[in-house]
């Protein structure tokens, strides 16, 4: 199998890794990079644990090809806070009691982070459409929805 | 038997070709060993499952003009095979004038799967439940494909053979789905039945649109498409000629709707019975219809 030179920013920083064709993003950032913030879930598209934003967007890096993320711009939970401040949707999920185990929580916060950039003040429902993706099998998602509304308030 | 939770996606090699003719070249080239893959988002979960193994996946996202999302008022909507669902959906244009397609869009699975889903992927899977591709062939659409000998348009309605299976040939790639300009004054809608809310697949999808249409007897003209209740998306052509024909009113809805039910071909699987999916053909299609007509009135 031929691999493939990939440049790459990850949560600003450059990157140049040596990819094989059939690698995914999750697994570039988990088992090259040692960026494990990101998680595996199902494999498949649907949990959303291992959502991160590609060039702005959010992805699950499952579904997406190392190969294919040459000169992207990738942010994955890690970028997210700044050198001394959490960003707002952290903090808000601190708050509001928004994470049990963990496991989905930054692929939540990163889709909740690209809804608040594309959506500053969403309704109850566009937080839960934005966030049909990403399954939590601890809260019930009440507390992780307030949590959103909070970081709205704050953002 | 040992079960991996996370299967790794098998060995292939990652091809991404410059040009079209280079694509098609290629995909010629290893016929049934190399696939076009856009999204990817139906296609790495059938290689994880070991369901397909090719062993060239042919990046076809980066060829001429399958990124533009063009609309023009004489001649309507041309979406290139790369462009992705989100983008459909936050188009003004397509908002103003086939918001249909983008209802249809925003219902299939979440906001992370669809920036990388595309319409034209959704076409060539094939799947009989494709959620957008009832809105497609009810605006008539028709692709536009690049083969080894140049391009060709072919009719939408005429593309599906089966489950997974269409009219493609190896080297085969579409380029774009063009859909002319929507009839004045129509009015659509897409009622899908999932197992939740939000994000499943469909149990049953239903796509309507109406418009006035004065050579008809009844005055309008109603088109339907079904999805998930037949091994192709199923268009109930005796539904539409019925309502051509006929006074709109609720009972001929109803009996549209019936005749709806009647043209599909629904199998029983794990998201329900086919005899539940009939009738739901049935209460849906109505329901659509009715939708529809009060927006027409």
């Amino acid at each position: 199998m031929a691999f493939h030179k990939v440049n790459v920013t990850i949560n600003g920083e450059m990157e140049q890794v040596v990819v094989p064709s059939n690698m995914t993003l999750m697994r570039m950032l988990r088992e090259i990079l040692a960026f494990t913030g990101t998680k595996n879930g199902c494999s498949a598209g649907e949990c959303g644990a291992c959502t991160v934003l590609l060039n702005g967007e959010p992805v699950n890096s499952c579904m997406v090809l190392a190969v294919e993320c040459d000169g992207t711009e990738i942010i994955t939970v890690e970028g997210l806070a700044g050198d001394k401040q959490l960003d707002p949707i952290q903090e808000a999920m601190i708050q509001e009691g928004g994470v049990q185990c963990g496991f989905c929580t930054p692929g939540i916060l990163i889709s909740s982070y690209a809804l608040l950039k594309r959506n500053p003040n969403p309704s109850e429902d566009e937080i839960r459409e934005a966030l049909v993706g990403n399954l939590c099998r601890c809260t019930g998602y009440v507390r992780i929805i307030e949590s959103v509304k909070e970081a709205a308030k704050r953002s | 038997m040992t079960i991996n939770t996370h299967p790794t996606l098998p060995e292939f090699e990652y091809v991404r070709p410059e040009t079209l003719a280079e694509a098609s070249e290629f995909l010629t080239r290893y016929p049934g060993e190399a696939r076009p893959f856009l999204g990817g988002t139906d296609i790495f979960v059938r290689m994880r499952d070991g369901l397909i193994t090719p062993n060239f996946l042919v990046d076809v996202k980066k060829l001429d003009g399958t990124n533009d999302l063009r609309f023009e008022p004489q001649a309507g909507l041309t979406l290139g095979a790369a462009v992705n669902m989100n983008r459909v959906i936050a188009s003004r244009e397509v908002q103003a004038h086939y918001p249909l397609l983008a209802e249809a869009c925003r219902s299939v699975a979440s906001y992370q799967l669809r920036t990388r889903a595309t319409v034209v992927g959704n076409i060539c899977n094939a799947s009989p439940a494709g959620d957008t591709i009832g809105a497609c062939l009810v605006f008539n659409g028709v692709l536009h494909i690049h083969e080894v000998n140049g391009l060709r348009q072919e009719p939408l309605a005429e593309f599906f053979l089966g489950p997974g299976k269409t009219t493609l040939k190896p080297g085969d790639i579409v380029t774009a789905i063009h859909l002319p300009l929507p009839p004045k004054g129509c009015a659509g809608v897409y009622l899908k039945l999932g197992r939740n809310k939000l994000s499943d697949l469909s149990l049953v999808g239903v796509t309507a649109l109406g418009h006035p249409d004065p050579s008809l007897p009844s005055g309008y003209r109603f088109r339907l498409a079904l999805a998930s209740v037949a091994p192709v998306p199923l268009v109930p052509t005796q539904a539409e000629t019925y309502l051509a024909n006929q006074p709109i009113t609720p009972e001929t809805i109803r009996e549209a709707a019936h005749l709806a039910a009647e043209a599909c071909a629904p199998i029983d699987d794990l998201r329900g019975s086919a005899r539940y999916r009939k009738e739901m053909v049935r209460n849906l299609s109505a329901k659509a219809l009715s939708e529809v007509w009060e927006k027409l009135k």
